[in-house]
């Protein structure tokens, strides 16, 4: 009885808790994909680095915060700055889409060529980032470490297996519960919300029943600088804030979203679950799990971890196949890719 | 001879850049009328249709909403003078909800809709049960209630179907045509294409009957229905 909770401790502290952070920043990231898909009508691979601009600013704010000696006691200060980051982001975007995205919309250019657009956006908002804050690692996270520590856990509860939840993840995992629940309130009650839907079911229906198509675009643009950077603010908090690493979490956030059903906010929360739980499940070696879980006879004599986490990009990276093969509009009902 | 309400004088002109589809074509409704187009395939009677909302280039003669030349507008500023049009697919959000999909018809009005919405719910009862529902999971003759029942929504003097039972059943058809007479009693003009020559002009009281983009024969539906010139070449005898 003790081995199976001590499995589950182990379980919970190197899987369970760091995949529900990290998957809550992949929703968060794919939730931005996806409603640009589903209203702009193109996947947006600037939106790694838009998270990165976000976070950015973010972190900008909150040292000027820490200069001042302002704080949120026992809370990270970066929770002041980020609705800056977020507002910093919005003028990004709508400058962004002024200047480049409205061209292309104008010549009612097809989708991949807008990809191309998006990639080029990519690399200049990559090197504007790189150009304000530099290409390394920042920590920017003060306040308490430990909503629980492994040590305190384990005074707690005398099992030899310690449980740490840090407040970062804490805060990661309630910040997105609460955003996802603004944005589907919005999407589904409020009537600009439900603009938007109709305009991403039908554009042409939606231009016929009076939707101004400038309003709705202004709108998407403004809640996806929102869910951006706060998920950009998030994942640099609670991991650490490099401008490469968010290059390369378009791939996952991608996977998500596509795995999820493009254009199904739903469906984009699932997908980030999904794959974040299966690259930290895949890449955690599970012997002390199973050491606890299987007779001693049994025991592992090798790590059981299944893949590398130098090659935890392969992961999404199949589950993005596997799901393009066999169902290719996704989990949910999106629109195939 | 007093100007209809709204008429589509004369209109000449094809889609974008492209060869004209319609010669000299006029289509006419005035309030309270049920106007039909008929013809063969390729008659252009969308077209026609099309060209009255706004949908293609009219590079000859105009098109008069009240006496009021509205040759040039685009459909969207047509919608807020007072036309609706009901395409023939793609009509409905089929996410939506039928309610949703109600008030995104009346997404240009800002008073207050529910009167409105209680009056579709009353012609169109089912959709009242079936208001929490999205839209795309209805029968096509629910989704065409949705589809006329979201057009209606602006509280249009003018009404315009593209082939409204384009893929219903019989039964659905008389039904729907029943719905249409009675829009129009409340002084609603109806513009209306129809393959269905024969039911459509039964209702009808102007009907067009265009071929190769031009005006055929014009008159009363049942002046159309009496006609052996028009039974014999397009309603099969």
């Amino acid at each position: 009885m003790i081995d199976l909770l001590n499995a589950l401790v182990v379980l919970s502290n190197y899987v369970l808790i760091p995949a529900l952070a990290y998957g809550s920043q992949l929703a968060l990231g794919a939730l931005g994909v996806t409603l640009i898909y589903g209203i702009l009508r193109f996947s947006n691979f600037a939106h790694g680095d838009t998270m990165a601009f976000g976070a950015m600013v973010t972190i900008l704010v909150t040292w000027l915060f820490q200069g001042w000696g302002i704080s949120l006691g026992p809370l990270p200060t970066a929770l002041l700055a980020i609705p800056f980051g977020i507002a910093a982001t919005a003028v990004l975007l709508l400058t962004t889409d002024r200047l480049v995205y409205r061209f292309y919309r104008q010549q009612k250019a097809a989708p991949v060529i807008l990809v191309i657009v998006s990639m080029g956006v990519m690399f200049v908002m990559n090197g504007l980032v790189r150009f304000i804050i530099g290409p390394n690692d920042q920590r920017f996270s003060d306040g308490e470490r430990f909503i629980i520590s492994a040590r305190e856990f384990k005074k707690l509860t005398g099992l030899s297996e310690g449980l740490a939840f840090k407040t970062t993840q804490g805060i990661t995992i309630v910040t997105a519960v609460i955003v996802v629940a603004i944005l589907f309130w919005f999407l589904n009650r409020t009537r600009t919300g439900k603009s938007m839907r109709a305009f991403s079911d039908n554009e042409d229906l939606a231009l016929l029943s009076g939707i101004n198509p400038d309003r709705v675009v202004m709108v998407t643009w403004l809640i996806v600088a929102g869910l951006a950077a706060t998920a950009g603010a998030l994942y640099g908090l609670d991991k650490s804030f490099k401008p490469f690493i968010y290059l390369q979490l378009l791939l996952p956030i991608f996977a998500a979203a596509v795995v999820g059903g493009l254009g199904n906010p739903l469906g984009a929360i699932a997908g980030g679950f999904v794959i974040a739980f299966s690259e930290v499940l895949i890449t955690y070696p599970l012997k002390k799990v199973l050491g606890y879980l299987l007779p001693d006879r049994f025991e592992p004599n090798t790590l059981v971890q299944l893949l590398s986490t130098d090659y935890k990009f392969a992961v999404s990276f199949t589950i993005l196949i596997i799901v393009l093969l066999f169902r290719p509009t996704g989990l949910f009902k999106g629109k195939s890719v | 001879m007093t100007e209809p309400f709204l008429i589509g004088d004369a209109m000449t002109g094809g889609y974008g850049r492209g060869a004209d589809i319609l010669h000299d074509c006029t289509i006419a409704v005035n309030p309270g009328e049920i106007a039909v187009i008929v013809g063969p395939n390729g008659a252009g009677k969308s077209t026609a249709m099309k060209a009255v909302f706004g949908m293609l280039n009219i590079h000859k003669g105009s098109v008069r909403l009240d006496g009021e030349e509205i040759t040039h507008l685009s459909p969207q500023d047509r919608v807020a003078k007072g036309m609706a049009f009901v395409p023939q697919t793609s009509n409905i959000f089929t996410s939506l909800t039928v309610e949703e999909n109600l008030e995104m018809g009346a997404f240009l009005r800002r008073d207050d809709i529910r009167v409105t919405m209680e009056q579709i719910y009353d012609l169109f009862p089912i959709l009242r049960d079936k208001r929490k529902q999205a839209a795309g999971e209805l029968s096509g003759g629910q989704r065409q209630q949705v589809a006329v029942g979201r057009a209606l929504m602006t509280q249009p003097k003018v009404l315009m179907l593209d082939e409204p039972t384009a893929g219903v059943s019989p039964i659905v058809m008389d039904e729907l045509f029943d719905r249409i007479i009675e829009v129009a009693r409340k002084g609603i003009s109806i513009l209306m294409v129809e393959q269905n020559a024969r039911q459509a002009l039964q209702i009808a009281d102007r009907g067009y009957v265009l071929v190769q983009g031009a005006n055929r024969f014009t008159d009363t539906g049942a002046a159309l229905l009496a006609d052996p010139d028009v039974r014999k070449s397009f309603l099969g005898g």
